[in-house]
Protein backbone atom coordinates (compact mmCIF):
# COMPACT_ATOMS: atom_id res chain seq x y z
CA UNK A 1 0.00 0.00 0.00
CA UNK A 2 3.02 2.22 -0.40
CA UNK A 3 1.77 5.39 -2.37
CA UNK A 4 4.61 4.06 -5.18
CA UNK A 5 3.07 1.17 -5.92
CA UNK A 6 -0.98 2.60 -6.04
CA UNK A 7 -2.15 3.89 -9.58
CA UNK A 8 -4.42 6.33 -8.23
CA UNK A 9 -4.50 8.99 -5.46
CA UNK A 10 -5.64 7.56 -2.49
CA UNK A 11 -9.00 10.20 -1.39
CA UNK A 12 -7.40 10.82 1.89
CA UNK A 13 -3.53 10.28 3.01
CA UNK A 14 -2.82 10.68 6.55
CA UNK A 15 1.32 10.76 7.48
CA UNK A 16 2.65 10.58 10.31
CA UNK A 17 0.35 12.51 12.33
CA UNK A 18 1.28 13.49 16.11
CA UNK A 19 -1.08 15.17 18.53
CA UNK A 20 -0.13 15.33 22.19
CA UNK A 21 -2.62 17.40 24.84
CA UNK A 22 0.31 18.16 27.92
CA UNK A 23 2.59 14.87 28.53
CA UNK A 24 -0.60 12.61 27.06
CA UNK A 25 0.57 11.63 23.65
CA UNK A 26 -3.03 10.83 21.88
CA UNK A 27 -1.51 9.73 18.13
CA UNK A 28 1.73 8.76 18.12
CA UNK A 29 2.87 8.60 14.13
CA UNK A 30 -1.04 7.73 11.95
CA UNK A 31 -0.48 6.48 8.62
CA UNK A 32 -3.70 5.47 6.71
CA UNK A 33 -4.46 6.17 2.63
CA UNK A 34 -8.36 5.87 1.98
CA UNK A 35 -8.99 5.19 -1.40
CA UNK A 36 -11.90 6.90 -3.95
CA UNK A 37 -15.06 5.32 -2.42
CA UNK A 38 -13.72 3.11 0.07
CA UNK A 39 -15.35 2.84 3.71
CA UNK A 40 -12.60 2.18 6.15
CA UNK A 41 -13.70 1.46 9.64
CA UNK A 42 -11.26 2.43 12.12
CA UNK A 43 -11.40 0.32 15.25
CA UNK A 44 -9.81 0.96 18.50
CA UNK A 45 -11.00 0.86 22.47
CA UNK A 46 -12.00 4.04 24.36
CA UNK A 47 -9.63 6.89 24.74
CA UNK A 48 -7.22 5.75 22.00
CA UNK A 49 -7.52 8.77 19.72
CA UNK A 50 -9.95 7.63 16.89
CA UNK A 51 -12.11 10.81 17.80
CA UNK A 52 -8.67 13.19 18.05
CA UNK A 53 -7.75 11.43 14.55
CA UNK A 54 -11.42 12.39 12.57
CA UNK A 55 -11.08 15.88 13.86
CA UNK A 56 -7.55 16.73 13.19
CA UNK A 57 -8.35 15.47 9.46
CA UNK A 58 -11.75 17.81 9.77
CA UNK A 59 -9.42 20.81 11.30
CA UNK A 60 -11.17 20.94 14.71
CA UNK A 61 -8.25 19.99 16.07
CA UNK A 62 -4.93 21.48 15.06
CA UNK A 63 -2.12 18.48 15.06
CA UNK A 64 1.21 18.80 16.45
CA UNK A 65 3.20 17.56 12.86
CA UNK A 66 2.38 15.28 9.98
CA UNK A 67 0.64 15.19 6.60
CA UNK A 68 -2.93 15.16 5.32
CA UNK A 69 -3.50 15.05 2.17
CA UNK A 70 -7.40 15.03 0.54
CA UNK A 71 -7.05 14.03 -3.05
CA UNK A 72 -2.92 14.73 -2.89
CA UNK A 73 -3.96 18.40 -1.61
CA UNK A 74 -1.97 19.23 1.85
CA UNK A 75 -4.45 20.24 4.19
CA UNK A 76 -2.80 21.24 7.41
CA UNK A 77 -2.02 24.62 6.17
CA UNK A 78 -4.95 25.97 4.75
CA UNK A 79 -6.14 29.41 5.74
CA UNK A 80 -10.00 29.52 7.27
CA UNK A 81 -11.48 30.54 4.16
CA UNK A 82 -9.72 27.88 1.91
CA UNK A 83 -10.80 25.56 5.02
CA UNK A 84 -14.71 26.47 4.57
CA UNK A 85 -14.78 25.52 0.95
CA UNK A 86 -13.05 22.58 1.77
CA UNK A 87 -15.72 21.35 4.53
CA UNK A 88 -18.22 21.23 1.29
CA UNK A 89 -16.61 17.88 0.42
CA UNK A 90 -17.60 16.44 3.32
CA UNK A 91 -20.10 15.42 6.32
CA UNK A 92 -19.65 14.32 9.62
CA UNK A 93 -21.87 12.42 11.65
CA UNK A 94 -21.55 12.93 15.57
CA UNK A 95 -21.26 10.24 18.26
CA UNK A 96 -23.78 12.51 19.99
CA UNK A 97 -26.32 13.41 17.00
CA UNK A 98 -25.08 17.48 18.20
CA UNK A 99 -27.90 18.64 16.25
CA UNK A 100 -28.91 21.99 16.82
CA UNK A 101 -31.66 22.06 19.18
CA UNK A 102 -32.88 25.78 18.47
CA UNK A 103 -34.02 24.64 14.95
CA UNK A 104 -36.54 22.13 13.41
CA UNK A 105 -35.54 19.01 12.10
CA UNK A 106 -36.05 19.81 8.53
CA UNK A 107 -33.83 23.20 9.66
CA UNK A 108 -30.93 21.00 10.80
CA UNK A 109 -31.08 18.85 8.01
CA UNK A 110 -30.57 21.74 5.52
CA UNK A 111 -28.31 23.76 7.78
CA UNK A 112 -25.30 23.19 5.55
CA UNK A 113 -27.68 23.83 2.32
CA UNK A 114 -28.74 27.22 3.37
CA UNK A 115 -25.72 29.12 5.08
CA UNK A 116 -22.86 26.76 4.20
CA UNK A 117 -24.08 27.22 0.06
CA UNK A 118 -26.80 30.16 -0.09
CA UNK A 119 -29.60 27.71 -1.21
CA UNK A 120 -33.07 29.61 -0.92
CA UNK A 121 -34.79 28.11 2.26
CA UNK A 122 -38.04 27.02 0.19
CA UNK A 123 -35.87 25.02 -2.06
CA UNK A 124 -33.63 23.58 0.94
CA UNK A 125 -36.42 22.27 2.98
CA UNK A 126 -37.30 20.38 -0.47
CA UNK A 127 -34.27 18.90 -0.22
CA UNK A 128 -34.00 18.05 3.25
CA UNK A 129 -37.60 16.52 3.56
CA UNK A 130 -36.11 14.17 0.70
CA UNK A 131 -32.81 13.24 2.81
CA UNK A 132 -35.69 12.75 5.55
CA UNK A 133 -37.19 10.40 3.39
CA UNK A 134 -34.04 8.35 2.61
CA UNK A 135 -33.36 7.77 6.20
CA UNK A 136 -36.88 6.64 6.99
CA UNK A 137 -38.55 9.66 8.57
CA UNK A 138 -41.59 11.30 7.03
CA UNK A 139 -42.01 15.22 6.23
CA UNK A 140 -43.92 15.64 9.59
CA UNK A 141 -40.64 14.73 11.81
CA UNK A 142 -39.25 17.92 9.60
CA UNK A 143 -41.47 19.94 12.12
CA UNK A 144 -40.35 18.33 15.11
CA UNK A 145 -37.58 19.97 17.41
CA UNK A 146 -34.96 17.67 18.04
CA UNK A 147 -35.51 17.32 21.89
CA UNK A 148 -39.05 15.44 20.65
CA UNK A 149 -36.75 12.55 18.62
CA UNK A 150 -35.73 9.31 20.66
CA UNK A 151 -32.31 8.65 20.57
CA UNK A 152 -32.26 6.72 17.68
CA UNK A 153 -34.42 9.22 15.43
CA UNK A 154 -32.07 11.69 16.26
CA UNK A 155 -29.03 9.31 14.91
CA UNK A 156 -30.84 9.25 12.15
CA UNK A 157 -31.84 13.01 11.49
CA UNK A 158 -28.14 13.34 11.74
CA UNK A 159 -27.44 10.80 9.16
CA UNK A 160 -29.88 13.01 7.38
CA UNK A 161 -28.06 16.28 7.87
CA UNK A 162 -24.52 14.34 6.85
CA UNK A 163 -25.60 13.29 3.78
CA UNK A 164 -27.72 16.29 2.61
CA UNK A 165 -24.83 18.58 1.15
CA UNK A 166 -24.08 14.94 -0.99
CA UNK A 167 -20.63 15.07 0.57
CA UNK A 168 -17.75 13.42 -1.29
CA UNK A 169 -16.81 12.07 1.87
CA UNK A 170 -18.31 10.84 4.98
CA UNK A 171 -17.06 10.48 8.85
CA UNK A 172 -19.03 8.66 11.06
CA UNK A 173 -18.16 8.79 14.59
CA UNK A 174 -19.39 5.54 16.43
CA UNK A 175 -22.74 6.27 14.73
CA UNK A 176 -24.35 2.86 16.77
CA UNK A 177 -22.61 4.18 20.53
CA UNK A 178 -26.06 4.07 23.20
CA UNK A 179 -28.44 2.47 20.29
CA UNK A 180 -30.34 -0.81 20.85
CA UNK A 181 -29.17 -3.64 18.36
CA UNK A 182 -32.04 -3.31 15.95
CA UNK A 183 -32.18 0.36 15.80
CA UNK A 184 -28.50 -0.39 15.76
CA UNK A 185 -28.52 -2.26 12.65
CA UNK A 186 -31.34 -0.14 10.87
CA UNK A 187 -28.14 2.91 11.00
CA UNK A 188 -25.72 0.25 9.44
CA UNK A 189 -27.97 -0.26 6.82
CA UNK A 190 -28.71 3.52 6.16
CA UNK A 191 -24.82 3.66 6.44
CA UNK A 192 -24.02 1.37 3.37
CA UNK A 193 -27.07 2.46 1.32
CA UNK A 194 -26.25 6.24 1.50
CA UNK A 195 -22.45 5.87 1.18
CA UNK A 196 -23.47 3.64 -1.87
CA UNK A 197 -25.88 6.16 -3.33
CA UNK A 198 -24.00 8.83 -2.88
CA UNK A 199 -20.79 6.99 -4.53
CA UNK A 200 -18.82 8.37 -1.30
CA UNK A 201 -15.50 7.48 0.38
CA UNK A 202 -16.54 6.75 4.35
CA UNK A 203 -14.48 6.62 7.26
CA UNK A 204 -16.30 5.67 10.62
CA UNK A 205 -14.75 4.73 14.46
CA UNK A 206 -16.62 2.58 16.16
CA UNK A 207 -15.75 -0.38 18.81
CA UNK A 208 -18.73 -2.48 18.21
CA UNK A 209 -17.97 -5.10 15.92
CA UNK A 210 -21.40 -5.82 14.61
CA UNK A 211 -21.41 -2.32 12.98
CA UNK A 212 -17.33 -2.79 11.79
CA UNK A 213 -18.90 -6.41 9.73
CA UNK A 214 -21.79 -4.45 7.96
CA UNK A 215 -20.12 -1.04 6.86
CA UNK A 216 -16.18 -1.74 6.39
CA UNK A 217 -14.73 -2.18 3.10
CA UNK A 218 -11.50 -2.38 4.89
CA UNK A 219 -10.56 -2.48 8.61
CA UNK A 220 -7.93 -0.71 10.37
CA UNK A 221 -7.37 -0.93 14.10
CA UNK A 222 -6.10 1.94 15.84
CA UNK A 223 -3.42 1.13 19.57
CA UNK A 224 -1.55 3.54 21.79
CA UNK A 225 -1.86 5.98 18.63
CA UNK A 226 -0.54 4.34 16.01
CA UNK A 227 -2.13 2.01 13.35
CA UNK A 228 -1.36 -1.21 14.36
CA UNK A 229 -3.17 -3.43 11.44
CA UNK A 230 -5.04 -2.43 8.68
CA UNK A 231 -6.50 -5.54 5.90
CA UNK A 232 -9.61 -6.34 4.24
CA UNK A 233 -12.68 -6.60 6.26
CA UNK A 234 -12.31 -10.79 5.11
CA UNK A 235 -8.97 -10.72 6.77
CA UNK A 236 -9.81 -9.57 10.32
CA UNK A 237 -10.25 -12.90 11.38
CA UNK A 238 -7.59 -14.27 10.66
CA UNK A 239 -5.25 -11.08 11.08
CA UNK A 240 -2.32 -12.82 12.83
CA UNK A 241 -2.07 -9.86 15.16
CA UNK A 242 -2.74 -10.70 19.52
CA UNK A 243 -4.33 -7.39 19.68
CA UNK A 244 -6.33 -7.37 16.82
CA UNK A 245 -7.62 -11.09 18.36
CA UNK A 246 -8.21 -9.92 21.56
CA UNK A 247 -10.19 -6.65 20.31
CA UNK A 248 -12.91 -8.37 18.00
CA UNK A 249 -13.36 -11.30 20.48
CA UNK A 250 -13.77 -8.56 23.02
CA UNK A 251 -11.46 -10.58 25.72
CA UNK A 252 -10.69 -9.05 28.92
CA UNK A 253 -7.45 -10.55 29.29
CA UNK A 254 -4.53 -10.09 26.59
CA UNK A 255 -1.94 -7.57 25.28
CA UNK A 256 -4.47 -4.35 25.29
CA UNK A 257 -4.48 -2.48 28.73
CA UNK A 258 -6.98 -0.07 29.47
CA UNK A 259 -6.92 3.78 29.26
CA UNK A 260 -7.76 5.40 32.22
CA UNK A 261 -7.96 9.16 30.97
CA UNK A 262 -10.34 10.14 28.14
CA UNK A 263 -7.17 12.41 26.69
CA UNK B 1 8.68 32.11 50.46
CA UNK B 2 9.61 30.82 47.06
CA UNK B 3 6.72 29.01 46.59
CA UNK B 4 4.25 31.90 47.21
CA UNK B 5 6.16 34.24 45.17
CA UNK B 6 5.75 31.34 42.28
CA UNK B 7 2.07 30.86 43.10
CA UNK B 8 1.41 34.73 42.68
CA UNK B 9 3.70 34.95 39.63
CA UNK B 10 1.60 32.19 37.95
CA UNK B 11 -1.47 33.57 39.08
CA UNK B 12 -0.42 37.34 37.10
CA UNK B 13 0.64 35.02 34.02
CA UNK B 14 -2.89 33.02 34.29
CA UNK B 15 -3.90 37.03 34.29
CA UNK B 16 -2.51 38.17 31.15
CA UNK B 17 -2.96 34.87 28.66
CA UNK B 18 -6.93 34.85 29.96
CA UNK B 19 -6.58 38.62 28.88
CA UNK B 20 -5.10 38.26 25.70
CA UNK B 21 -7.24 34.83 25.09
CA UNK B 22 -10.43 37.25 25.48
CA UNK B 23 -9.04 40.33 23.42
CA UNK B 24 -8.29 37.61 20.40
CA UNK B 25 -11.59 36.27 20.57
CA UNK B 26 -13.21 39.57 20.21
CA UNK B 27 -10.43 40.53 17.50
CA UNK B 28 -12.15 37.28 15.54
CA UNK B 29 -15.59 37.80 16.21
CA UNK B 30 -15.12 41.50 14.67
CA UNK B 31 -12.45 39.60 11.70
CA UNK B 32 -15.18 37.61 10.70
CA UNK B 33 -18.52 39.43 11.54
CA UNK B 34 -17.83 42.03 9.37
CA UNK B 35 -17.22 39.66 6.47
CA UNK B 36 -20.50 38.14 4.45
CA UNK B 37 -22.00 35.86 4.70
CA UNK B 38 -24.36 37.52 7.40
CA UNK B 39 -26.44 35.66 9.37
CA UNK B 40 -29.72 38.67 9.48
CA UNK B 41 -32.21 35.53 11.57
CA UNK B 42 -30.08 34.82 14.33
CA UNK B 43 -29.31 38.89 14.71
CA UNK B 44 -32.83 39.48 14.77
CA UNK B 45 -33.53 36.96 17.30
CA UNK B 46 -30.59 38.02 19.80
CA UNK B 47 -32.26 41.59 18.99
CA UNK B 48 -35.78 40.24 20.34
CA UNK B 49 -34.08 38.77 23.14
CA UNK B 50 -31.99 40.99 24.01
CA UNK B 51 -33.75 44.45 23.51
CA UNK B 52 -37.46 43.11 23.87
CA UNK B 53 -37.69 40.33 26.49
CA UNK B 54 -35.38 42.78 28.52
CA UNK B 55 -37.43 45.49 28.89
CA UNK B 56 -39.93 44.40 31.87
CA UNK B 57 -36.88 43.70 34.07
CA UNK B 58 -34.48 46.70 33.22
CA UNK B 59 -38.17 48.64 33.46
CA UNK B 60 -38.60 47.67 37.02
CA UNK B 61 -35.73 48.29 38.65
CA UNK B 62 -35.43 51.63 37.21
CA UNK B 63 -38.78 52.68 38.25
CA UNK B 64 -37.73 51.77 41.75
CA UNK B 65 -34.14 53.10 41.59
CA UNK B 66 -35.68 56.87 40.56
CA UNK B 67 -38.08 56.32 43.35
CA UNK B 68 -35.62 55.37 46.05
CA UNK B 69 -33.40 58.03 44.79
CA UNK B 70 -35.99 60.70 44.78
CA UNK B 71 -36.38 59.81 48.33
CA UNK B 72 -32.80 59.49 49.69
CA UNK B 73 -31.99 62.63 48.15
CA UNK B 74 -35.25 64.32 50.08
CA UNK B 75 -33.77 62.89 53.72
CA UNK B 76 -30.20 64.30 52.48
CA UNK B 77 -31.17 67.61 51.03
CA UNK B 78 -33.42 68.22 53.48
CA UNK B 79 -30.94 68.96 56.21
CA UNK B 80 -29.92 71.88 54.15
CA UNK B 81 -33.41 73.21 52.98
CA UNK B 82 -32.01 71.73 49.85
CA UNK B 83 -34.86 69.94 48.60
CA UNK B 84 -35.28 72.18 45.55
CA UNK B 85 -32.42 70.71 43.88
CA UNK B 86 -33.99 66.89 44.29
CA UNK B 87 -35.16 67.13 40.35
CA UNK B 88 -31.38 68.05 39.08
CA UNK B 89 -30.19 64.89 41.06
CA UNK B 90 -32.70 62.66 39.96
CA UNK B 91 -32.38 63.49 36.27
CA UNK B 92 -28.15 63.51 36.04
CA UNK B 93 -27.66 60.68 38.49
CA UNK B 94 -30.34 58.49 36.38
CA UNK B 95 -28.88 59.68 33.22
CA UNK B 96 -25.50 59.55 33.84
CA UNK B 97 -24.84 56.72 36.08
CA UNK B 98 -27.65 54.91 37.71
CA UNK B 99 -29.54 54.06 34.17
CA UNK B 100 -26.73 52.36 32.44
CA UNK B 101 -25.41 50.57 35.33
CA UNK B 102 -28.58 49.14 36.85
CA UNK B 103 -29.34 48.12 32.83
CA UNK B 104 -26.38 46.54 32.66
CA UNK B 105 -26.27 44.50 35.61
CA UNK B 106 -29.59 43.35 35.19
CA UNK B 107 -28.89 42.44 31.56
CA UNK B 108 -25.43 41.04 32.34
CA UNK B 109 -27.79 38.59 34.76
CA UNK B 110 -30.24 37.95 32.47
CA UNK B 111 -28.65 37.79 29.28
CA UNK B 112 -24.97 37.37 29.74
CA UNK B 113 -26.25 33.91 31.36
CA UNK B 114 -28.31 33.18 29.04
CA UNK B 115 -25.50 33.34 26.11
CA UNK B 116 -23.06 31.41 28.41
CA UNK B 117 -25.71 28.49 29.25
CA UNK B 118 -26.88 28.46 25.09
CA UNK B 119 -22.98 28.70 23.45
CA UNK B 120 -21.55 26.07 26.54
CA UNK B 121 -24.40 23.70 25.81
CA UNK B 122 -23.58 23.80 22.16
CA UNK B 123 -19.28 23.85 22.50
CA UNK B 124 -19.84 20.49 25.20
CA UNK B 125 -22.20 18.65 22.56
CA UNK B 126 -20.20 19.24 19.80
CA UNK B 127 -22.97 21.69 18.15
CA UNK B 128 -20.07 24.35 17.61
CA UNK B 129 -17.73 21.30 15.48
CA UNK B 130 -21.09 20.93 14.10
CA UNK B 131 -21.50 24.02 12.64
CA UNK B 132 -17.65 23.99 11.38
CA UNK B 133 -18.18 20.98 9.20
CA UNK B 134 -21.24 22.50 8.22
CA UNK B 135 -19.17 25.23 6.14
CA UNK B 136 -20.78 27.80 8.70
CA UNK B 137 -17.86 29.71 11.07
CA UNK B 138 -19.16 29.88 14.43
CA UNK B 139 -17.96 33.22 15.38
CA UNK B 140 -19.80 34.45 12.16
CA UNK B 141 -22.88 33.10 12.73
CA UNK B 142 -23.04 32.84 17.18
CA UNK B 143 -20.39 35.15 18.63
CA UNK B 144 -20.81 38.56 16.12
CA UNK B 145 -24.86 38.65 15.84
CA UNK B 146 -24.80 38.09 19.64
CA UNK B 147 -22.02 41.06 20.24
CA UNK B 148 -23.65 42.97 17.88
CA UNK B 149 -26.98 42.82 19.31
CA UNK B 150 -25.98 43.69 22.63
CA UNK B 151 -23.86 46.95 20.97
CA UNK B 152 -27.55 48.34 20.02
CA UNK B 153 -29.67 47.21 21.92
CA UNK B 154 -28.76 48.41 25.93
CA UNK B 155 -28.55 52.15 24.41
CA UNK B 156 -32.12 51.29 23.61
CA UNK B 157 -33.05 49.83 27.24
CA UNK B 158 -31.25 52.82 28.58
CA UNK B 159 -32.88 55.32 26.55
CA UNK B 160 -36.14 53.73 28.29
CA UNK B 161 -34.76 53.16 31.68
CA UNK B 162 -33.63 56.90 31.96
CA UNK B 163 -37.39 57.92 31.15
CA UNK B 164 -39.02 55.72 33.27
CA UNK B 165 -36.19 55.90 36.31
CA UNK B 166 -36.76 59.94 35.91
CA UNK B 167 -40.47 59.13 35.99
CA UNK B 168 -39.85 57.06 38.91
CA UNK B 169 -38.48 59.93 40.88
CA UNK B 170 -41.32 62.49 39.29
CA UNK B 171 -43.71 59.77 41.05
CA UNK B 172 -42.52 59.96 44.97
CA UNK B 173 -41.87 63.25 44.62
CA UNK B 174 -44.97 64.95 43.75
CA UNK B 175 -47.40 62.28 45.53
CA UNK B 176 -44.92 61.95 48.80
CA UNK B 177 -42.63 65.07 48.99
CA UNK B 178 -45.24 67.62 48.08
CA UNK B 179 -43.88 68.80 44.60
CA UNK B 180 -45.64 70.68 42.27
CA UNK B 181 -45.63 68.24 39.77
CA UNK B 182 -45.00 70.75 36.45
CA UNK B 183 -42.48 72.62 38.48
CA UNK B 184 -40.64 69.37 38.92
CA UNK B 185 -40.66 68.23 35.12
CA UNK B 186 -39.55 71.75 34.39
CA UNK B 187 -36.61 71.76 36.08
CA UNK B 188 -35.57 68.33 35.22
CA UNK B 189 -35.90 69.03 31.55
CA UNK B 190 -34.27 72.56 32.01
CA UNK B 191 -31.25 71.29 33.71
CA UNK B 192 -30.60 67.86 31.37
CA UNK B 193 -28.26 68.37 28.85
CA UNK B 194 -28.00 66.01 25.53
CA UNK B 195 -24.24 65.53 26.64
CA UNK B 196 -25.50 64.18 29.74
CA UNK B 197 -27.90 61.32 27.97
CA UNK B 198 -25.44 61.09 25.06
CA UNK B 199 -22.36 59.84 27.71
CA UNK B 200 -24.91 56.92 29.35
CA UNK B 201 -26.23 55.68 26.31
CA UNK B 202 -21.90 55.59 25.16
CA UNK B 203 -21.68 53.77 28.55
CA UNK B 204 -24.29 51.60 27.65
CA UNK B 205 -23.11 50.01 24.11
CA UNK B 206 -19.90 49.58 25.72
CA UNK B 207 -21.65 46.98 28.62
CA UNK B 208 -23.68 46.00 25.90
CA UNK B 209 -20.85 44.73 23.75
CA UNK B 210 -18.86 43.48 27.47
CA UNK B 211 -21.98 41.48 28.22
CA UNK B 212 -22.13 39.41 24.90
CA UNK B 213 -18.73 39.35 24.83
CA UNK B 214 -17.95 37.41 28.48
CA UNK B 215 -21.08 35.17 27.68
CA UNK B 216 -19.94 33.97 24.32
CA UNK B 217 -15.99 33.80 25.02
CA UNK B 218 -17.24 31.58 28.41
CA UNK B 219 -19.23 29.92 26.45
CA UNK B 220 -17.04 29.08 24.13
CA UNK B 221 -14.50 28.01 26.71
CA UNK B 222 -16.82 25.66 28.75
CA UNK B 223 -15.80 22.22 29.00
CA UNK B 224 -16.69 19.16 30.60
CA UNK B 225 -20.66 18.40 30.34
CA UNK B 226 -23.53 20.23 32.69
CA UNK B 227 -20.52 21.69 35.59
CA UNK B 228 -18.25 23.55 33.07
CA UNK B 229 -21.66 25.14 31.51
CA UNK B 230 -22.71 26.02 35.32
CA UNK B 231 -18.94 27.66 35.83
CA UNK B 232 -19.33 29.33 32.34
CA UNK B 233 -22.76 30.70 33.15
CA UNK B 234 -21.26 32.04 36.47
CA UNK B 235 -18.18 33.38 35.42
CA UNK B 236 -19.79 34.94 32.11
CA UNK B 237 -22.46 36.97 34.89
CA UNK B 238 -19.70 37.58 37.40
CA UNK B 239 -16.98 39.13 35.39
CA UNK B 240 -19.70 40.93 33.00
CA UNK B 241 -20.86 42.85 35.84
CA UNK B 242 -17.20 43.51 37.75
CA UNK B 243 -16.12 45.01 33.64
CA UNK B 244 -19.32 47.34 33.79
CA UNK B 245 -18.38 48.58 37.10
CA UNK B 246 -14.52 49.14 36.10
CA UNK B 247 -15.70 50.51 32.82
CA UNK B 248 -17.87 52.87 34.26
CA UNK B 249 -15.68 54.66 36.18
CA UNK B 250 -12.70 54.23 33.31
CA UNK B 251 -15.92 56.04 30.76
CA UNK B 252 -16.60 58.25 33.50
CA UNK B 253 -13.48 60.01 33.89
CA UNK B 254 -13.50 60.06 29.87
CA UNK B 255 -16.17 61.76 29.80
CA UNK B 256 -16.91 64.07 32.53
CA UNK B 257 -13.57 64.64 34.43
CA UNK B 258 -12.14 68.11 33.84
Amino acid sequence: MSPATQTTTPKISVRGLRKSFGPKVVLDGIDLDIGERESVVVIGGSGTGKSVMLKCILGLIRPDAGSIKIDGTEITDLSTGEREQLMRKFGMLFQGGALFDSLPVWENVAFGLIMGRGMARAEAKKVALQKLAAVGLGPEVGELMPAELSGGMQKRVALARAIAAEPAIIFFDEPTTGLDPIMADVINELIVKCVKELGATAVSITHDMASTRKIADRVAMIYNGKIIWNGPKAEIDHSGNAHVDQFIHGRASGPIEMQVRAY
Amino acid sequence: MQRSLASIGSTFLDFLAATGSLVNFALLALWYGVRPPYYPRQFLRQIIEIGYYSLPVVGLTALFTGMVLALQTYTGFSRFAAESAIPNVVVLSVTRELGPVIAGLMVAGRIGAAIAAEIGTMRVTDQIDALTTLSTNPYRYLVAPRLLAGLLMLPALVLVADIIGVFGGYLVSSYKLGFNPANYVQRSVDFLQTADVAAGLAKAAVFGFIIALMGCYNGFHSRGGAQGVGAATTYAVVSASILILVFDYVLTEAFFAR
